[in-house]
């Protein structure tokens, strides 16, 4: 059989989905091992037995400076600052989304705007982000908006915009006005395109994220990371790269389930998405 | 142009006056004269690119004649779509978001409530009331709680039908609304529309590519079609009504279109034995 044709089974599948990371961490395992063996003060590839004292240190033991549990803390306020960017940004993104793909008049107005700001690289104006807004939770917040915000809107504008044109004329001849279709019409249609979008904006959105914590914060995942950098503490660092990790797939889980439920006539249209 | 066909007893629900339509230098429609009467079926004919849609979207108002008038009852038409032309189109006719019951409520709902565009309580029930009873009569009653892309390519256009309806709109056009179906389906279609054109004595504007769908559904027929041709500037004469035929009338079909007819009927019926029955 062409190889292209043979597709594995369930367990086949599930055995090949998992190779690749069994091959990995064997992989370190050994290299952890061999330099540990030349060096046992080594800290570039800490041993399995330091990663769990230092998730133990950093979880479930308050830090001896602040008496905080500092992972927890970490995480609260990445996820506060992560979740406000996001949010505002959906919200700013749905209306001016929707408002400039249904209205010319708008799209006239704003639409260049919004192309000219999304090719700023945000990260070029973060030291004018914390000059205007100062060291403090907003500049951080600031940076996921303006990193994510233009996406999404062009994001929102395009899938307003390829609506077939005869909902629209059908919705006019019910008697609808512009408003009442916006609210009954488009904004419904665009919600689940809405999700996705923020689905493939939260990658960006965490860069932005540890870059603003990396410069300036007290607490935070980011914050953290770059600052047991400075003592390699490698033990720390890749269990939070971890975290993140798994953090973000949460989230993009979440994202997804909720789509699936609430919208069940989206994802019949287009399958498994 | 065959104005005698038309019964002059009443006054023209639709009424159009030297009407052209340009785009620049383009004419797409040229010296349209036409006055249809409350309840009529029309079918609209004509080859591809001769400004059948055109003409449709006049009415429909997305499109504005570049000379002349168009008058619905005696009125100007407004310069955009309202609730007084109903439409079918092809596809895409049905939200899909919203199920076939709610499809249907949506028009009561835009006028009961402005400001949401959705309707609680009594007002509800009575909206549900009367979709069902729409659907009922479009044969989609056991499917009110579908999603249209559950719904095959014909229940969606009986959807539409439907959502079209509850409007009571004074006309009713239908942009081709058969043309994508099997032609078992469309069968069924062109029953259900004709009981519906004449139990509730609508007023119909049909396009359609079909000729003996056009001849076999309408009470009065239009070929649109160029008469003057200038090879060297293809745009520079648009097409014109060259017949206006009504159906029901002792009129005799030109020999020319039933040839037409005659030819188009044959084909059909090779398709349809390959593929039904």
């Amino acid at each position: 059989m062409r190889l292209m044709n043979s597709k594995p089974s369930r367990l086949m599948r599930l055995a090949l989905n998992l190779l690749p990371f069994v091959i990995l961490l064997i992989i370190y395992t050994l290299a952890s091992d061999a330099r540990l063996l030349e060096n046992p003060s080594d800290k570039l590839l800490p041993s399995w037995s330091s990663f769990a004292d230092a998730i133990q240190r950093m979880a479930f033991e308050p830090s001896k400076r602040t008496g905080e549990y500092l992972l927890w803390v970490d995480t609260i306020s990445s996820l506060q600052r992560l979740l406000l960017g996001v949010g505002i940004s959906a919200l700013i993104g749905l209306v001016i989304g929707v408002a400039n793909g249904m209205l010319p008049l708008f799209r006239a107005t704003l639409s260049p705007l919004v192309t000219a700001i999304s090719l700023i690289p945000p990260m070029a104006i973060l030291p004018i982000l914390f000059i205007v807004f100062g060291l403090g939770e907003l500049s951080k917040v600031m940076l996921i908006i303006i990193g994510i915000c233009p996406i999404l809107i062009r994001d929102l504008q395009l899938r307003t915009q390829s609506l077939p044109v005869e909902q629209l004329l059908k919705a006019q001849t019910l008697g609808a006005n512009t408003w009442q279709i916006m609210l009954r019409v488009v904004l419904p249609q665009v919600l689940p395109p809405l999700l996705n979008a923020v689905r493939l904006t939260l990658g960006s959105a965490w860069l932005f994220l540890i870059a603003g914590e990396a410069i300036a914060a007290t607490e935070g995942l980011g914050y953290r990371i770059f600052l047991i950098r400075r003592y390699l503490a490698m033990d720390v660092i890749l269990p939070y790269v971890l975290w993140i990790a798994v953090l973000a797939f949460l989230m993009d889980t979440i994202l997804r389930l909720i789509s699936k439920r609430a919208f069940p006539w989206y994802h019949g249209k287009r399958g498994e998405e | 142009m065959n104005d005698s066909s038309v019964k002059k007893t009443s006054q023209p629900i639709i009424e159009i006056k030297q009407v052209w339509k340009e785009y620049g230098d383009h004419i797409v429609l040229e010296k349209l004269n036409l006055s249809v009467q409350p309840g009529e079926f029309v079918s609209i004919v004509g080859a591809s690119g001769c400004g059948k849609t055109t003409f449709l979207d006049m009415l429909l108002g997305t499109e504005s004649p570049s000379r002349g008038t168009i008058l619905l009852d005696g009125q100007p038409m407004p310069a955009e779509p309202n609730e007084t032309r109903g439409i079918v189109f092809q596809k895409y006719s049905a939200f899909p978001h919203l199920n076939a019951l709610e499809n249907v409520m949506l028009g009561g709902e835009f006028s009961a409530s402005p400001l949401l565009g959705k309707v609680f309580g009594k007002q509800r029930e009575s909206l549900r009331e009367k979709a069902l009873d729409m659907l009922t009569a479009v044969g989609l009653a056991d499917a009110a709680m579908r999603y249209p892309n559950e719904l095959s390519g014909g229940m969606q256009q009986r959807l539409a039908i439907a959502q079209a309806l509850i409007k009571e709109p004074r006309i009713l056009l239908l942009d081709e609304p058969f043309g994508a179906l099997d032609p078992g389906i469309r069968k069924d279609m062109h029953k259900l529309i004709s009981e519906l054109w004449k139990k509730r004595g609508l007023t119909v504007f049909m396009i359609t590519h079909d000729l003996s769908e056009g001849f076999s559904l309408g009470s009065r027929i239009l070929v649109l079609d160029k008469p003057r041709i200038d090879p060297h500037q293809p745009e520079r004469f648009g097409a014109q009504i060259v017949y206006d035929i009504a159906l029901n009338s002792e009129h005799v079909i030109p020999t020319s279109i039933q040839s037409l007819i005659d030819k188009q009927a044959t084909a059909k019926d090779a398709v349809q034995e390959n593929t039904h029955e």
